[in-house]
């Protein structure tokens, strides 16, 4: 089987309201020096049989048309073949 | 024969039926569409409700998109028929690429409920014609995820085409860049808004009946064409 790891981040230059809540609260709960904190999306896929030709070419197709927006978001893909 | 007016309810749709009554109450005939047509039923236009399709689960309106009676709109749309999306509807739309740019959460971090002044700011499309160019209205306003966010270039071109439909008075309620509330195709067919007029329809349950001539504007245009 295979595993694909797609890890989704909105775009530096987009606002990212929780990670700065995130980032307040690291801050309050003692840790010094946090200059930023973005938050995102993990989606682990497990899929029968290995990735590849077609199947691997849609993963990829999905994961920009689906799991992120090419608007506001960046991803990376990963598989464990 | 009136025109016919379609709304679609995605599972987690909240506002279809306030949708349907407004048009109902313009004088058109409301239809309703659901997430799993494969037909629009002859409709002249449709409005994209609020709510939370499909739970707002992924980002909201990303898993709309693909609803059936989504394609069919989204041809559809790119060849002139007229589409409101409103609040949900609007992330919708933004999701299809009907619209540019994406709605996300407000600066604030807080769901916000409140009647929200606004500017009307073009008259040029189908849902605005009946306003006056610069006209306040004031309508509900409720969302988690409004801020309407856009690259410096595309914030200019929408407003130098005129593709800003409205924009925020007296505060900024999600941190909205450019305090954008809603926008519009190119050809002013396709039209969202976070704010909803939907709900100020009636003196009895809405702050004002302001968000009447969305539904009539849209009347006058199908009208005129048929």
């Amino acid at each position: 089987m295979a595993r694909v790891i797609v890890n989704v981040a909105l775009k530096p230059e987009i606002l990212d309201p929780q990670g700065r809540a995130v980032q307040g609260a690291l801050g309050r709960l003692g840790l010094t020096g946090v200059s930023d904190v973005r938050q995102g999306k993990q989606f682990i896929i497990d899929l029968d049989g290995e990735l590849e030709g077609d199947r691997a070419e849609l993963m990829g197709k999905l994961a920009g048309e689906l799991l992120s927006n090419p608007v506001i978001e960046d991803f990376t893909l990963t598989v464990e073949n | 024969m009136t025109a016919r007016i379609g709304v679609v309810t995605f599972p987690g749709s909240l506002d279809d039926a306030d949708a349907v009554r407004a048009i109902r109450i313009v004088g058109a005939t409301p239809v309703a569409l659901w997430h799993g047509d494969a037909d629009l039923h002859d409709v002249d236009a449709v409005v994209l409700p609020g709510g939370f399709s499909y739970g707002d689960y992924l980002r909201c309106g990303a898993i709309a998109k693909f609803a059936p009676v989504m394609s069919l709109i989204i041809e559809k749309a790119q060849f002139g028929l007229p589409v409101l999306g409103i609040c949900n509807g609007f992330q919708i739309l933004c999701e299809s690429h009907l619209l540019p740019g994406a709605l996300t959460r407000n600066d604030h971090q807080h769901f916000i409920c409140r009647d929200q002044k606004l500017r009307i700011e073009s008259t040029e499309t189908v849902w605005t014609s009946d306003f006056t160019s610069g006209q306040e209205i004031v309508i509900p306003l409720k969302n988690g995820e409004g801020g309407y966010v856009a690259s410096e270039a595309l914030l200019d071109q929408l407003f130098a085409e005129n593709r800003v439909v409205a924009t925020y008075l007296d505060g900024n309620p999600n941190g909205s860049y450019r305090d954008i509330a809603g926008i519009s195709n190119k050809a002013g067919n396709v039209v969202g808004l976070m704010p909803h007029p939907e709900h100020a329809v009636e003196a009895l349950t809405g702050p004002t009946t302001d968000g009447i001539p969305f539904f009539t504007s849209v009347l006058k245009s199908l009208v005129g064409a048929s």
